[in-house]
């Protein structure tokens, strides 16, 4: 187990890197000069002053160079500078800064992400619990009225694009009808109480849209488990109904369904985009979209970058735990 | 059809005396699937019963109805798609409409059940030890050690070495023949005094399967259990059954005593059976005489006798009788052997025309 | 049915114009090992053991004749089918076909030789690509090999249907719409398809109904007869390989343990895993006509195959057991009719032959006691 985890430890590792590298690659090699942003932010830009920043930037050295910065910076900190006498300092662990803000992204990303952790955690623990559930019911009863009403709402529900049920959830609970408290997020540590009332809207909204793909897959894995042969056999020892059902249907239908959640967990914690967005919340999604249309690379890599590595360690977790919840399974 | 009591053991006429009738009583049980296609006929009009201490082979190759009727026994059929009519009783107590509740009484307890595929039979993610413990736990008072302690006791008492350390192991960890081991512990936790055996030595190896066979019947001298073994082989039926019910079609078509049927078969089907298996004694220079033709459909069953599109002595009913009138169950020259055919003089032909190739 | 018999006559009469080679058996195996790395869980993957799945094998197979192997699970019949036909590289060893060793040829020369060993599968719900028709499964072989021109193809299939006893006009479905019994039909004539020499039937039987194996096995006797085609028939099931195959070979955990023909190994096993095999194989007509045979019973499992018991490999399970069956394996030697590997090789029967033989035994039993392996 132990040599496993190391092995997969180092694996991830590389992957991050050649991502931060193809990330770099990406941007600095790509259309958009970030000298030619930063420039027109700052005022009007002429040829000259851009040609300053580029030198300032580093941009005008090759590709690997300007890597070899970066990663620098990430171990010891870098000074960074966007002209003549405008340096400014980074620490370590340095991602950057931000192009429009001058500030550095490793301490926006601290700010950031409590919000999306907040929102990933509780909203996705909500529709996993209610998709199940649902799931669980239509396999119960399967064939019966109840299991086609589940399925075809399910189907209809899962049709509507996301940001649209959000948009309007927000647009008519919220803003039109005030059915639900102000949206947002407020820091859990200075009011828990507030801290909740401003993301009930947005874990119900999460919890309710994305339930339906849980409920279709939960139905499926455990209709095909009530169909093995140990069911039968739990039957004919004299088990209650329920019993069987939960204590031996559920408890091995569930594995694909958490291991499949691992890894959606993963992409909500790299940010729930349309989410944030829509319910005001200050998250790592509504800043990446943000560094997108303003153009703030170092924000957008470092966004890229904190998603990558939630879905690697995701991954790791995922198949440790699924060693776990199936004893045949050994790690090799 | 005889009148089916609701989830008691109580009722006018107390039939809950297992001295006078033997302790599993199956009586003209009819079981069918409704599907979408039409109505599946698994099994009709079936009949037989076994005494505690005896063994019943039930033999009949796939879709003869033989897993269904006993799958029945203990009511493991999905209610809502399955229709049945009869009357099984174990110890007395009425199974065919009894309610979950009654059920779950006898289940485990007065009668249990052991599969095919002891893998995918045991739960995966439990162990061994736990999966008795929880057989034990469901009909008997006590805490979790004493359960634990019988497990082990049982472990012993099918002959796993180490007991006590292989408790804690998951299925996947055995091998194949000591997970039918750990089955039949887990079947015979409660002591029941009846056994049903499905195929349980289908998917093991022959020297495992002897070993296995040599269980259940220990296990039967043990607790005074009666046993129904399932199989489509020959060769199990002759080696433990006491009793033999040959299945076609959903029917019992032969009924007697093991080495009756085996010695003189009065069926056609019972015949073909013999002939087409090969056997390590017999003589090598003649072919195997396979039965033409393949089984029945359940859901289009044949006119008359089931076996009739497969039979080569049909001719030799007058009237054509075969094709249209299905035969009634009935003794032959022997007041306990039974078949269910038209021939009128089946020894005779059996003497002059089949002995040859099946002994 | 003259017509299909032109095709394969055709083939056969280039093969009689071939130089005869009288005296070398159509496959010959020496030796053959098969082992399958363990991989550790280690941080770096190193090799920490084999599967010895088979550990030096051999024995031949005449032209038109059929040896059977015959073992239970984890002793290696099925590997060492696969291996024959190349599905599997050996380890080491050698596989002559026709006097030519084919064990290290690469893929391309190993094409020609493909034509004449063929492979029949167990399990014919899994063995046939449900997303082929029939026409497709049966002509794909001859496709690959180019031996039938196009136009001629469905004439072929349909030939080849006929003769396994399916329905000409069937070419056009799809395995789901055949029962078990057929589906073995069609994996039949998927490997007659290229007039093989030799045919590997890997289990043919075991997972059809009963009445469906004697169709099934009948229908392979009379294609070997008229096709003249050689069977390494592989199972468990000791009758129906006993009613097969004139020459029978026991594997016990990768070696060969007794190799006879059918008499010797039936009637007068020398080897106590074969007669411990023949003592648990269920008798029906002795079991109806009464009386019991030798009644062994092996203790515990088989030994895992990583490894192995030193010397003998059955000596774990065996009742003759001494010291030394651990330090020596025992080799495979000639006595009388046929070669056992065993140190203390004697005949048992276990089996009757006839019915007296069975009666004398009723009577003997009742005086002898009874064989119970502690």
């Amino acid at each position: 187990m132990f040599g496993y985890i190391l092995r997969r430890l180092v694996a991830a590792v590389l992957v991050v890197v050649v991502i931060s590298m193809i990330v770099f690659a990406l941007f600095f090699l790509g259309p958009s000069n970030p000298a030619a942003v930063i420039c027109n932010a700052n005022g009007r830009c002429t040829p000259e002053r851009q040609a300053t920043l580029e030198h300032a930037l580093g941009l005008d050295q090759s590709v690997i160079p300007q890597y070899g910065e970066f990663v620098k910076g990430v171990f010891v900190g870098r000074t960074i500078s966007v002209g003549p006498g405008a340096d400014y300092d980074c620490s370590a662990p340095c991602l950057g800064i931000s192009f429009r803000s001058k500030l550095e992204i490793t301490e926006l990303l601290k700010d950031k992400y409590p919000a999306t952790v907040s929102l990933a955690v509780v909203g996705g623990s909500l529709y996993l619990l209610i998709g199940s559930t649902l799931g669980i019911l239509a396999a119960k009863y399967r064939g019966s009225a109840t299991d086609r009403i589940l399925v075809s709402s399910s189907l209809v529900f899962s049709s509507i694009p996301y940001y649209l049920v959000a948009l309007l959830a927000w647009l008519f609970l919220y803003n039109e009808y005030r059915l639900f408290p102000e949206t947002g997020y407020f820091a859990v540590t200075d009011n828990p109480v507030k801290w909740a009332s401003g993301l009930l809207l947005p874990w119900l909204v999460l919890g309710f849209a994305q339930s339906p793909q849980y409920a279709r897959f939960g139905r499926g894995s455990m209709v095909e488990t009530l169909s093995e042969d140990f069911i039968r056999t739990a039957s004919a020892k004299g088990l209650p109904r329920n019993k069987v059902l939960f204590k031996h249907g559920l408890r091995a239908a569930i594995v694909p369904i958490v291991t499949i959640f691992g890894l959606d967990m993963a992409f909500l914690l790299a940010g729930t985009v349309f989410t944030e967005e829509i319910f005001d919340i200050d998250g790592i999604g509504a800043w990446g979209l943000d560094g997108i249309r303003l153009l703030d690379f170092p924000v957008i890599a470092a966004t890229v970058l904190v998603g990558a590595i939630f879905v690697v360690v995701a991954n790791l977790i995922v198949d440790i735990a699924y060693s776990f919840l199936d004893p045949r399974v050994r790690l090799a | 059809m005889t009148e089916v009591l609701e989830g008691t053991q109580q009722g006018p006429q107390a039939r809950s005396s297992s001295d006078t009738e033997p302790f599993l009583v199956v009586e003209d049980l009819t079981v069918q699937f409704p599907t979408h296609d039409g109505l599946v006929q698994a099994v009709s009009d079936l009949s037989y019963s076994v005494g505690l201490g005896e063994t019943l082979g039930i033999v009949g190759e796939s879709g003869s109805g033989k897993s269904v009727s006993s799958m029945a026994v203990l009511g493991l059929h999905d209610e809502k798609r399955t229709r049945m009519a009869g009357s099984i009783r174990i110890g007395g107590k009425e199974v065919v409409g009894a309610g979950d509740h009654t059920m779950r009484k006898i289940r485990g307890n007065d009668a249990a059940m052991i599969f095919q595929d002891p893998l995918t039979a045991l739960h995966p993610f439990y162990t061994i030890g736990a999966q008795i413990v929880e057989a034990y736990r469901l009909h008997n008072e006590g805490n979790k050690r004493t359960a634990k302690r019988r497990a082990v006791e049982m472990l012993d008492l099918v002959g796993i070495p180490q007991p006590d350390r292989r408790v804690d192991d998951f299925p996947h960890q055995f091998s194949g023949g000591m997970r039918q081991r750990a089955m039949i512990a887990m079947a015979m936790v409660n002591n029941p005094k009846l056994l049903i055996a499905d195929e349980p030595t289908t998917a093991l190896d022959v020297t495992v399967q002897a070993q296995i066979l040599d269980l259940i019947q220990k296990m039967q001298k043990e607790f005074g259990s009666a046993v129904v073994m399932i199989t489509h082989d020959l060769g199990v039926i002759a080696e433990i059954a006491d009793e033999v019910l040959v299945m076609y079609g959903g029917r019992a078509v032969e009924k007697g005593s093991c080495k009756q049927i085996l010695t003189h078969p009065e069926m056609p089907y019972t015949w073909g059976l013999l002939g087409s298996i090969a056997d390590v004694t017999g003589d090598t220079s003649k072919p195997l005489v396979p039965i033409p033709g393949t089984p029945p459909s359940l859901l289009n069953p044949p006119t008359g006798c089931a076996f009739h599109p497969r039979c080569v002595h049909k001719d030799k009913v007058p009237d054509g009788r075969c094709n249209s009138e299905l035969p009634e169950l009935r003794p032959g020259i022997y007041a306990n052997h039974l078949t269910r055919c038209h021939l009128p003089d089946p020894d005779a032909i059996y003497e002059s025309e089949v002995k040859e190739v099946v002994m | 049915m003259s017509a299909p018999h032109d095709a394969v006559a055709d083939s056969r009469a280039e093969d009689a114009a071939a130089p005869e080679l009288s005296g070398v058996p159509l496959l010959e195996v020496k030796d053959l090992v098969k082992y399958f790395p363990v991989k550790s869980s280690g941080v770096l993957r190193r090799t920490i053991g084999q599967v010895q799945a088979v550990d030096g094998v051999s024995f031949t197979v005449d032209k038109g004749s059929s040896l059977g192997l015959v073992g239970e699970s984890g002793c290696g019949k099925t590997t060492t089918g696969r291996v024959i036909t190349r599905l599997y590289d050996p380890t080491s060893g050698t596989i002559m076909f026709e006097g030519n060793e084919i064990g290290q040829l690469n893929r391309k020369q190993m094409m020609p030789y493909r034509r004449q060993i063929q492979l029949i599968f167990q399990d014919p719900y899994s063995s046939l690509n449900p997303r082929h028709t029939v026409g497709t499964i049966v002509g794909t072989p001859m496709q690959v090999h180019q031996t039938v021109p196009k136009n001629k193809m469905l004439t072929r299939v349909q030939e080849l249907l006929e003769t396994v006893g399916l329905n000409p006009e069937h070419y056009n479905r799809y395995p789901s719409e055949f029962s078990g019994g057929q589906r073995q039909r069609i994996g039949i004539a998927r490997a007659l398809a290229l007039n093989p020499k030799l045919i590997v039937a890997d289990e043919p039987v075991s997972a059809l109904d009963v009445s469906i194996q004697a169709q099934v096995v009948n229908l392979l006797q009379d294609l070997q007869k008229q096709f003249d085609i050689a069977f390494l028939f592989i199972a468990h099931d000791l009758a129906i390989v006993r009613h097969f195959c004139p020459r029978i070979a026991v594997m016990y955990l990768g070696k060969i343990v007794e190799v006879g023909d059918r008499d010797s190994i039936y009637l007068t096993p020398h080897h106590p895993y074969t007669q411990a095999l023949l003592s648990s194989a269920p008798d029906v007509r002795q079991a109806a006509i009464g009386g019991r045979r030798e009644r062994i019973r092996l203790e515990g499992d088989v030994p895992s195959p990583v490894n192995p018991p030193s010397g003998c490999r059955f000596r774990t399970r065996c009742w003759k057991a001494q010291e030394i069956c651990a330090q020596e394996e025992p080799p495979l030697l000639q006595i009388g009719g046929r070669e056992v590997a065993c140190h203390f090789a004697e005949a048992m029967q276990v089996v009757a032959a006839t019915e007296g033989d069975i009666a004398a035994q009723v009577e003997d039993d009742d005086r002898a006691p009874k064989l119970e392996v502690g």
